[in-house]
């Protein structure tokens, strides 16, 4: 579970943190975007090594050490799977090319791991579902994913008491066959589902006794607003795509080794 | 016989639940373990049936080192009873859910059929046989989680705060069950923080406080002392305050039973009587 | 006029063959504390549930008789126009916080009501103070122990404004430390702000002392109505069931055999002082 410590929120005082989620995520679109537009190495890296200050000017280098980690596994497997394709399919190549083709469709993955994993490791859920609710979407949807998050500790925690109160009774996950082990699981999916089930009742009953639903406008504790750091952000996002787009169509990007030779 | 042997033990997450214990329980032992929310009373509980392994020490149950066994194994021996039923209830009807661990053990079927009509006679369930747990109340579910664990006959029965959201007339049932079974040579260990239903139960009491036990004796003189007491974040029972209250009158101090106190007190207002 | 008035009520569950309660006449005046006991599946917390509402809109299910609450017909008007004036409290405190902050947990009602933001962030320091949790208010509730959780639930509620609280065994999770708290909380929004308390609970030794009437409940009925003491002393309330505090049981003893004390009492402190009256006779 630690690769997903990566896209946990973390809670603290920071330049990135304190971005309004919109800005934010008019970014990781860009970064997206760009990405995608390009197939070199050379801009892919720059793309990379950007978001390295962003990192530290957030203060969670830790955690997101813990998503690179996690997502070396699928980093390596993207690399060897365009590096034996490229090299039955496309063998007019030169080995270095077919080489940093492949580098720079894993760095395109790093990439973009990189930019989702600072969204969330900077952007509380609450924050999140603000600005969902400020973009439009209805209290109702924000409401349920806001609450869900709230839930996914305890959930966690559920499941594992559910699997302790089964193993005391002579459970033993493990074993036994394929077909065995996920008959296995049905005595702790049970419990899990009905609790949840009757757990959301209960978050209902609360509701309405807090009279959700007594007016149309609901008013908010937190409201969003844009700040100038936000809209350089966004108009950094905004330059970075325009530039791209020109040096994408217009400028003829050599090859990383190139510049070696 | 449970021996607990300089017992450390560290979550996953750093918090270190326990912190040097040492117990020995004997067969046949009724013991209640009490103490806050966070002490490590579950914590020292599940590491007797191997849900937990330590971290630093060891936990003997019967001579078995519990780090060289699977819980499987360990609860054979040691039914460990939940406190929210919800936690383990899943079968279609509670004749199935009492066969479930005797399946698991790899009972025959005649001698599950024979434990399950046992067990369900013992908890006064026979009725609900073909019914779902899940349409049972709070109190029938705990008794089928009872009933449940008693199925497989452990000799050591743990039971983790087994009266929460009980009423006054289960409770009862429930202590004079759990004697029941005491003085049928069952080990008991009863975690809670019910201070009440321990007086009531008088067994030997530990008090724990972040991860050290900070006493062991007899409930009589361990709820009396306020000073423990008030250390462990438990109450003084009700009796164990007013005997306090009344300590200048001479009453002994380690009374926690009702009938006890009424006669102690009867007999002072008699005697005062009758020197008038 | 009464703040909660019930005539001739009975509710059937949709899936219920038998009612949960029956004829069940109550008058409850504004300021009073009152608890409600008796064992389990007697319908006490059925019945509490028609004080705000919850049945019959949110349950379904038949409600025949009267119910009127702060002059509200319960039948008529539905539960978020009612939970502005009885706000209720349940018994697990996890699943009545949903926001990721304290904070945002005890704004959640005043947002629903469409209160103006500075009106929310006034009655959020308020309540929280008067709950004792003040120095919890940027917490995540997963965080919490249980017994602040359901002080920080008393708080959500109280920021409403309610003129009645209702509190359905809200302190069975929590162990004694934690029940103390909750029920002295609850004893000071009474006599301070003359709340009105309907408590739903077992654990009278704890309780009692606060309450000016008990009513027991039993099988759907409402068996005793009044004074606690007379109530806790009856016959009745022996032959039902209920927690009968240690203390009240020793007087009932020592009557038993013969000795009267001067009242009965219904928590230690209380009976110190009868024996002593007794002793220095």
């Amino acid at each position: 579970m630690s690769v997903f410590d990566g896209f946990k929120f973390r809670s603290i005082s920071s330049p990135i943190h304190q971005l309004d989620p919109r800005a934010k995520f008019v970014y990781v679109c860009v970064l997206f975007a760009v990405a995608v537009m390009f197939n070199n190495l050379i801009p892919l890296l720059i793309l990379f090594l950007i978001q390295i200050p962003i990192v530290f000017m957030a203060k969670v280098q830790k955690e997101w050490m813990r998503s690179m980690k996690g997502s070396a596994v699928f980093a390596i497997m993207i690399f060897a799977v365009n590096l034996l394709s490229l090299y039955f399919y496309a063998g007019h190549e030169t080995f270095t090319s077919i080489l940093e083709r492949s580098l720079a469709m894993t760095v395109r993955f790093i990439v973009l791991v990189q930019s989702f994993s600072i969204f969330f490791l900077t952007t509380s859920p609450d924050m999140l579902g603000l600005a969902l609710e400020q973009s439009g979407v209805p209290y109702e949807l924000c409401f349920a994913f806001t609450t869900a998050v709230r839930f996914v500790p305890v959930l966690a925690e559920e499941a594992q008491t559910i699997i302790d109160a089964q193993k005391a009774r002579g459970l033993e996950i493990e074993s036994g066959n394929f077909l065995r082990r996920i008959r296995n699981y049905i005595p702790i999916l049970i419990p899990l589902i009905v609790n949840a089930i009757r757990r959301s009742m209960e978050l209902a009953e609360t509701m309405e006794s807090r009279a959700w639903g007594a007016c149309k406008n609901r008013t908010n504790l937190y409201v969003l607003k844009i700040k100038t750091n936000d809209l350089l952000l966004i108009l950094f996002s905004l330059l970075l795509l325009t530039v791209s787009i020109y040096v994408s169509i217009h400028v003829h990007i050599p090859p990383l080794t190139s510049l070696f030779t | 016989m449970i021996i607990v042997e300089n017992l450390y033990f560290t979550y996953p997450n750093g918090v270190e639940a326990l912190s040097g214990v040492n117990l020995r329980i004997e067969d046949g032992e009724f013991v209640a373990i009490m103490g806050q929310n966070g002490a490590g009373k579950t914590t020292l509980v599940k590491h007797m049936n191997g849900l937990l392994k330590p971290t630093r020490g060891r936990v003997l149950v019967d001579g078995i080192d519990t780090r060289r066994v699977s819980v499987a194994r360990l609860a054979r021996k040691v039914g460990l009873v939940f406190q929210n039923p919800d936690h383990q209830l899943f079968s279609e009807t509670v004749e199935e859910e009492i066969s479930f661990a005797l399946r698991n053990f790899g009972y025959d079927e005649k001698t599950i059929k024979e434990r399950v009509d046992w067990a369900l006679n013992m908890l006064n369930l026979e009725r609900y046989r073909r019914i779902s747990p899940f349409m049972l109340s709070g109190g029938e579910k705990k008794r089928v989680a009872l009933a449940s664990v008693l199925a497989w006959d452990p000799k050591i029965i743990i039971l983790d705060e087994p009266t929460i959201g009980q009423d006054y007339m289960q409770k009862e049932k429930l202590r004079q069950f759990i004697l029941q079974l005491n003085q049928q040579g069952k080990t008991i260990i009863v975690v809670t923080h019910d201070v009440e239903f321990v007086a009531e139960c008088n067994p030997r009491t530990i008090l724990m406080k972040q991860g050290k036990i900070i006493a062991s004796g007899e409930a009589e003189e361990i709820l009396t002392n306020e000073d423990l007491v008030r250390e462990a974040y438990v109450a003084l029972p009700e009796i164990a305050k007013l005997f306090k209250c009344l300590e200048e009158y001479g009453f002994p101090r380690n009374v926690i039973d009702v009938y006890e106190a009424a006669d102690l007190i009867y007999k002072r207002l008699r005697a005062g009587n009758e020197r008038i | 006029m009464a703040i909660i008035e019930t005539e001739e009520l009975t509710y059937t569950y949709p899936v219920g063959e038998k009612p949960a309660f029956r004829d069940v006449n109550l008058k409850i005046e504004e300021g009073e504390f009152v608890i409600i006991t008796g064992p389990s599946g007697c319908g006490k917390t059925t019945l509490c549930r028609c004080f705000n509402g919850l049945i019959p809109h949110f349950y379904g299910g038949k409600l025949e008789g009267e119910i009127r609450v702060c002059g509200l017909n319960v039948k008529d008007h539905p539960t978020y126009e009612i939970a502005q004036h009885v706000g209720m409290v349940f018994q697990n405190p996890e699943n009545q916080l949903f926001a990721l902050s304290v904070e945002k947990d005890v704004a959640f009602g005043l947002e629903n009501l469409g209160v103006p933001r500075k009106e929310i962030r006034k009655r959020i320091d308020w309540a929280l103070k008067i709950t004792g949790t003040y120095n919890l208010k940027n917490r995540p509730p997963y965080e919490l122990s249980g017994g602040q959780q359901q002080r920080v639930a008393i708080a959500s509620v109280l920021a409403m404004n309610p003129d009645v609280m209702v509190l359905d065994e809200p302190t069975s999770f929590l162990d004694p430390v934690g029940a103390e708290k909750i029920f002295e909380v609850i004893g000071r929004l009474n006599r301070e702000m003359s709340m009105t308390i309907i408590l739903v609970e077992h654990r009278l030794d704890l309780v009692s002392r606060y309450a000016d009437r008990i009513i027991v409940m039993h099988d759907g009925r409402i068996m005793m109505n009044g004074d606690p003491r007379e109530v806790l002393v009856s016959e009745e309330a022996r032959l039902v069931g209920i927690g009968i505090p240690k203390a009240t049981m020793l007087y009932k003893i020592l009557k038993h055999r013969g000795i009267s004390l001067n009242r009965p009492p219904l928590y230690s402190e209380e009976a110190c002082q009868v024996i002593r009256e007794a002793l220095s006779r």
